[in-house]
């Protein structure tokens, strides 16, 4: 009897849990990613390739705000090719010897470097409404942590695209339809297809790996303590239970003489 | 317990002008303890636990976070990406909390199985409510300061509650923001207090334990210790008990920490605040869901509302009152009980009613994480009936109508049958 009420109850618990999703959510397909599962990692050709794509399609709209030059290193990159990235894009430079931040008319800037954040592609919220037909795009910074299905919903929605909307359904000129953004309707134009960017390794320049690569590479942007902390956590783990072992066969042989 | 005579020079100095180590002495080796505790009584030691470690991953993580509605979501940032560890430091912290609130649901809900609240250990209960009560405050005010569509959304709702109060509730709500929306001053003071309450916890805590050894642990049986052969000193038996049931509880809790840190959150909490947008669904951490739907289950249309309507006061007052009522009428359960047998062990018909109230606190959660729309609106109005009705008519009428089986004389004589029917 109590058996059957707590397996009933951890049943509930775990739906309360997982389906507080809005009503009229799309099922996801589960991708297989390298960085799921206990000894999960990231891929750093992966990410190097969403990077890649990131850089020439996704920063066309998108911040990174939270991410910094530097933190490419992690994904591979090396010292000098990190100060040759941030060096294309530049960032206000302050004051001069004379106080001034503007000179002839034009804010001072300088080349950014490997300690800067990623610059954004535009000034300020309502630059970015205004180049985007009213719409603001989202800074993907912790866009894999910020919906329900993290990455496969992001994958989800890259590949979501349909060409035409279902029989019945209307659309705004402005609008296209994807399968898995919330309303159906959404403002970005389908941002992959297939040969989007021009990969250097050789992998094939599919939409279905486009958008792999560029999730892989965003979960690593909001994720990125991930490898670290999966990997503390299987020694944490083996120590817990070496330890945990002990006590039980201490606490067995304290306990003997009870009875 | 009796004196005990030091034999170290230092120690004996020591004790004879401030006795730390006859304190230490009388509340571990020389504090008798039920020998029947099943695993069920490790959870308050895992409470303590847990407390300890929010308390220290909160002081460190206070060194790094900025309370300000510019900074604040970016400074969390900040310690995910740049602080050392810091990663850890606020996943343990996040996760914490929800292991925090487990653990004490586990102890209360073993109070309520095997009527630890009965008497001499009324105040024990109560002040275990209180921490209870100190808990889902920092809880709350906690969730605000990472800055979170849902900490704003979540912080916006809750502080509302207060304005259905008659007459003064609007002014109420004014004062509690600081302002005339949940802005920065009151974030400002959401973290003030944040920082405070975990440490009134702390002392509470210490209450409770005062209580607790000034009446002793309750046991499986409900029958309460007689002789010496019915208890066993607290060290080394239960010393060793706590740390192995630490042991497990930690492989539990670091298991999300280290795979599943977001498991307990909401995704729309890693979108920064923003008073222009308001989230689909607002939901409350879980361990408020039970109370949320009592809260959300006063409808115009209710029944239960009925009664109120009666009384002139609006629905959501009448949901208000309820929700706090909820908790407010725990606090009478020693007196609303008075069954002559404590455990449930011996009580066929409460131990079905029992696992009915912790099924019902199950709906009920459930229900306040869903939208309220079509039968579970229904499904918490009755869920919050029978919430009241298990405590305010259930309790009493069963403690005074159920046929309960004979209670073994003590613990010992128990203990010894039932090795003896295992080796017959």
């Amino acid at each position: 009897m109590r058996k059957i009420i707590l397996s009933a109850v951890a049943a509930l618990a775990l739906t309360a849990g997982t389906a507080q999703a809005s009503g009229d959510a799309v099922e996801l397909h589960k991708q297989d990613w390298s960085f799921n599962g206990l000894f999960g990692h990231y891929d750093q050709a992966q990410l190097k390739r969403g990077f890649q794509i990131y850089k020439e399609i996704c920063a066309g709209c998108h911040s990174l705000r939270l991410v910094a030059y530097r933190n490419l290193q992690a994904i591979g990159f090396t010292e000098d090719e990190v100060k040759e990235i941030a060096a294309e894009y530049e960032v206000p430079a302050g004051p001069n010897e004379f106080g001034e931040i503007i000179e002839d008319g034009e804010l001072r800037k300088r080349p950014a470097k490997p300690a800067d954040k990623f610059v954004p592609p535009f000034a300020n919220e309502l630059a970015a409404k205004a180049g985007n037909g009213g719409s603001l795009p989202p800074d993907l910074s912790l866009m894999n942590k910020a919906r329900k299905g993290g990455p496969d919903y992001v994958y989800g929605l890259l590949t979501g695209y349909l060409e035409e909307a279902p029989e019945g359904v209307e659309m705004p000129d402005t609008m296209y339809y994807n399968k898995v953004f919330p309303g159906h309707q959404i403002s970005m134009a389908p941002p992959l297809y297939a040969e989007a960017v021009e990969y250097e390794d050789g992998t094939e320049p599919t939409l279905d790996n486009h958008a792999k690569d560029v999730v892989a590479f965003l979960n690593w942007a909001a994720e990125p303590e991930l490898e670290e902390r999966k990997s503390m956590g299987l020694k944490v783990m083996i120590f817990l239970i070496v330890l945990t072992a002990m006590f039980y066969a201490l606490k067995r042989r304290i306990w003997a003489d009870v009875h | 317990m009796s004196e005990v005579n030091w034999k170290n020079p230092v120690i004996k100095w020591v004790d004879s002008r401030l006795p730390v180590f006859s304190m230490m002495h009388h509340s571990t080796a020389g504090y008798p303890t039920p020998k029947n505790l099943n695993y069920w009584w490790n959870f308050g030691s895992l409470a303590l636990t847990v407390l300890v470690i929010m308390i220290l991953t909160g002081v460190f993580l206070v060194m790094n976070y900025t309370p300000h509605t510019s900074m604040a979501f970016d400074s969390v940032e900040r310690i995910m990406r740049d602080v050392n560890y810091g990663w850890l430091l606020r996943y343990l912290h996040m996760n914490g909390a929800s292991m925090f609130f487990i653990v004490v649901y586990i102890h209360m809900f073993r109070g309520l199985y095997y009527g630890s609240y009965r008497a001499p250990r009324e105040i024990l209960w109560a002040v275990g409510l209180l921490i209870y009560l100190a808990m889902m405050a920092t809880g709350f005010l906690g969730y605000v300061l990472p800055w979170g569509q849902m900490s704003f959304w979540g912080a916006t709702v809750i502080t509302n509650l207060f304005s259905a109060i008659p007459l003064v509730g609007d002014p109420i709500v004014t004062w509690l923001w600081g302002g005339f929306s949940v802005d920065n001053p009151t974030l400002n003071r959401f973290f003030s207090l944040h920082y405070l309450l975990p440490f009134v916890i702390a002392a509470l805590v210490g209450v409770h334990l005062w209580a607790l050894h000034t009446v002793k642990s309750s046991n499986p049986l409900g029958v309460e210790m007689k002789t010496e052969a019915d208890s066993i000193p607290f060290h080394p038996y239960y010393t060793i008990k706590d740390l192995y049931g630490v042991g497990l509880f930690m492989i539990f809790f670091l298991a999300f920490v280290f795979w599943a840190p977001n498991f307990f959150g909401e995704p729309d909490n890693y979108i920064e605040a923003n008073p222009m947008v308001t989230p689909a669904h607002i939901v409350p951490e879980w361990y408020y869901l039970p109370f949320y739907a009592i809260l959300r289950a006063f409808t115009a249309d209710a029944f239960i509302y009925l009664p109120f309507q009666l009384l002139f006061i609006t629905p959501k007052l009448a949901g208000v009152i309820a929700m706090f009522g909820a908790i407010i009428i725990l606090f009478f359960l020693p007196w609303l009980d008075r069954s002559p047998v404590r455990s449930a062990k011996f009580r066929p018909i409460y131990k079905q009613f029992f696992w009915l109230f912790f099924i019902d606190c199950l709906i009920l959660g459930y229900v306040g994480a869903k939208p309220a729309e079509g039968i579970l609106v229904v499904v918490g109005q009755w869920a919050t009936l029978y919430y009241f009705a298990h405590i305010l008519v259930i309790i009493p009428l069963l403690s005074k109508f159920e046929k309960t089986r004979p209670v073994p004389d003590s613990i010992a004589s128990a203990v010894t049958k039932t090795a003896k029917t295992e080796e017959a």
